[in-house]
């Protein structure tokens, strides 16, 4: 929870709080140390506190940002312990048994967590503890930092809301008389048992006490490390041209995949010139392949485009997205898979002309012609089924609208002889009009209709004109003719 | 020196009747379509009409000025009448990029067909790309189709070089002054293993095939005539 740094921190003593979206408007999600001096807690109305206190500075709270700190957090303190897992939303565990000598005893492992979180920028209340339970309730509301075996007799003295067991039953606990973790636990069972049956595990006192003290098994679930599907050749000279070193980085990098049944979605082939620069390319998969003939074939047609300076003494090639890949028996035919070999164009004509230059159409409800049509690239998306309109649509459409110069107007039709493109045209047969409204949910106010007509003209070719308005409606000149589209 | 007995007869060779070329259409690996004046759209749509239906997606691609000049295909103008399931669009700048990806597509035997629309008359264009093209596609079996512009010239390997322009369409069935199903002047003017011929054609919506049409416009001809069939599968 930090102010963005592209501004001029506010003064010491100004209050600062962050703010988010709740029910009836802002409320304050975070306070500083000056705002909490004055007695400014999460949870308050900006407005009210705003009003008490003029100089309030407010800041949003970036909550996903938050949590993806937190997220990368939970690696970086896997230095002081295997396992590692987030707490909520502020909040790290992380299982030191049988850490804590290699730091010199507890102490000094607590010093070094606390002074390594502060050279980030950041302030951690930390605990040591033998159950996590113990340890969170501990670093939130504790004054102990450190506890042994037993944490009951540190933990006696907490607030029942350490235990986190929700607004609601602290409420009733509350009522109950029961403040205290040392008087909960002082109740027999039985009678806590029965009182809680309906509370689910997550929010029962009773689990949560025993989880605390160690009387329920309690494991964190640590995500797994990260791995890096990277493979490397150092090469003993620099080299100008790396295309003989890729068949064995492919083939290295594949068999590294196939023993875990993954494949690749995309690659990055980086180059690590002498000079300390590195040339990267990038190349990405329509469907999950470890193929290492296809790599090389994508890879193959970028490579002109590196800049090789002195020559170049590292080459790595890494898989930066994986997904499952299972072993695939080819048909005993001996034909081949039609959508496999689809998916493979569609990686090589990524790799060389840009994901933008290929696509697939998909298709949105809407009157407007040209807007019906979305391209999205074909490397991760599906093509949309081509939709069917009752009535009938150019087959070719520009994409935008080309303005005729009408020669001769007739007051019903469309014009019976026009110029486009510098040259004169004469209708010889139309139908229509066809009247698309502009949509106003969409469309600046002040768009005006089209009305389309489909006209023949004496060649025989077939355009698609449109007259944009109608005379008097207020919304413009006399109306003008475009062609948007042809007719087979 | 006696006299020929044959001197002064009349020799009668037996002949087959004469009979009007059949139009088959698509059943060659690359074939060139060429517009017969500029910007006359019903190339693609005689392309359109002549794909075979399948399930398979079909690659279209254009340089840029084709697509400025005669703007991208619309597919719901196609209508039930598409004869394929997706297209996969591409569109670059340069015809040497058509002329790769029409390559690529041309030897991958998951696609329908490959449609390629090059403007102009390139210097990338000649006739060993064309080769090479026709080479790979006939490799693979994919339909291949060139589009070129009007003003195309010069050699080129397809093995099959149609021309054609925009004809005036049938009648509507409903409004005498409207436009009906679209009619094209269809000009086979170079082909391999047969001979060229010129027709006039237009695409049946219903049945989804290319049928002729006869030069007088009345339409009606009696049902096993060569002039009124499907060529797209003859």
């Amino acid at each position: 929870m930090t102010i963005r740094c592209d501004r001029t921190l506010p003064a010491h003593d100004v209050p600062v709080v962050l703010s988010r979206d709740g029910t009836h408007g802002a409320v304050v999600h975070a306070v500083s140390d000056a705002a909490l001096s004055r007695g400014i807690a999460p949870g308050m109305r900006i407005v009210d506190v705003q009003a008490i206190h003029p100089d309030l500075h407010v800041e949003p709270a970036d909550m996903a940002g938050d949590l993806a700190l937190l997220d990368r957090l939970v690696f970086w303190s896997r230095r002081w312990g295997p396992w590692s897992a987030r707490d909520g939303e502020d909040g790290l565990f992380v299982d030191v048994a049988g850490i804590a000598h290699l730091f010199g005893g507890e102490p000094q492992l607590l010093d070094d967590i606390t002074a390594r979180f502060a050279m980030q920028g950041l302030t951690v209340q930390a605990a040591i503890a033998s159950t996590p339970m113990a340890a969170q309730m501990l670093a939130r509301f504790g004054q102990v930092r450190i506890v042994g075996e037993d944490p009951a007799p540190s933990l006696a003295t907490l607030s029942v809301r350490a235990l986190r067991v929700g607004a609601e039953t602290e409420r009733l606990l509350d009522r109950l008389g029961l403040k205290t973790i040392g008087a909960l636990d002082g109740v027999p069972r039985l009678s806590l048992m029965r009182r809680f049956s309906g509370v689910p595990a997550e929010r029962n006192p009773l689990i949560l006490l025993d989880r605390a003290l160690g009387k329920q098994p309690d494991p964190l679930d640590a995500p797994a490390d990260h791995v890096h599907w990277i493979v490397r050749t150092r090469l003993p000279e620099p080299v100008m041209d790396p295309t003989a070193y890729l068949p064995e980085l492919a083939e290295e990098l594949c068999t590294d995949l196939a023993g875990t049944g993954l494949g690749a979605r995309a690659l990055r082939l980086t180059i690590y010139r002498v000079d300390g620069d590195a040339r990267r390319v990038d190349v990405a998969f329509a469907r999950v392949s470890r193929d290492p003939a296809h790599m090389l074939r994508l890879l193959g047609g970028k490579l002109d485009g590196i800049d090789p300076g002195f020559g170049f003494d590292l080459i790595a090639l890494e898989a930066l997205r994986t997904d499952p890949l299972d072993e695939v028996q080819e048909g005993l035919d001996g034909a081949r898979d039609a959508d496999a070999d689809v998916a493979g164009l569609l990686d090589r004509l990524t790799a060389r002309l840009g994901p933008r230059a290929v696509s697939w159409s998909q298709w949105s409800e809407s009157h407007v012609p040209e807007r019906m049509e979305a391209r999205v690239p074909a490397l991760d998306h599906v093509p949309g089924a081509i939709p069917q309109i009752a009535a009938e649509r150019p087959i070719r459409l520009l994409d935008t609208p080309e303005e005729v110069r009408v020669l001769y107007a007739v007051p019903e039709g469309p014009p019976a002889q026009f110029v486009w493109r510098r040259v004169t045209l004469r209708t010889a047969r139309h139908a229509g009009p066809e009247r698309i409204a502009p949509e106003w949910w969409r469309d600046k106010p002040g768009s005006r209709l089209r009305d389309y007509y489909k006209v023949e003209v004496e060649d025989g070719r077939r355009f698609w004109l449109y007259r944009q308005g109608v005379l008097g409606d207020g919304r413009g000149e006399e109306p003008r003719w475009f062609v948007h589209g042809f007719f087979a | 020196m006696g006299i020929d007995p044959t001197y002064g007869q009349v020799i009668h060779l037996p002949h087959a009747p004469v009979r009007a070329p059949e139009p088959r259409v698509g059943q060659v690996a690359l074939q060139e379509v060429q517009a017969a004046f500029a910007g006359d759209i019903a190339v693609a749509g005689f392309i359109l009409a002549a794909l075979r239906r399948s399930a398979r997606p079909v690659l279209w691609v254009q340089d840029r000025v084709s697509r400025r000049e005669r703007g991208r295909l619309y597919l719901p103008g196609g209508g039930k009448r598409m004869a394929f399931s997706a297209l996969l669009q591409i569109e670059v700048s340069h015809a040497r990029d058509v002329l790769w990806a029409m390559e690529e597509g041309a030897s991958c035997s998951g696609l329908g067909a490959v449609v390629g629309e090059i403007d102009g008359n390139p210097k990338a264009l000649d006739f060993t790309a064309t080769k090479r093209l026709a080479l790979r596609a006939e490799a693979s079996g994919v339909p291949v189709w060139l589009i070129r512009s009007h003003d195309a010239a010069g050699l080129s390997a397809a093995r099959e070089r149609w021309r054609i322009r925009s004809a005036p369409s049938m009648r509507a069935p409903h409004d005498p002054g409207a436009p009906g199903p679209p009619c094209w002047q269809v000009e086979l003017f170079r082909a391999r293993g047969r001979p060229p011929g010129k027709w006039v054609m237009r695409h049946d919506f219903a049945q989804d095939r290319l049928d002729l049409v006869s030069e007088a416009g009345d339409g009606a001809v009696a049902g096993d005539d060569p002039l009124r069939q499907d060529v797209t599968r003859a």
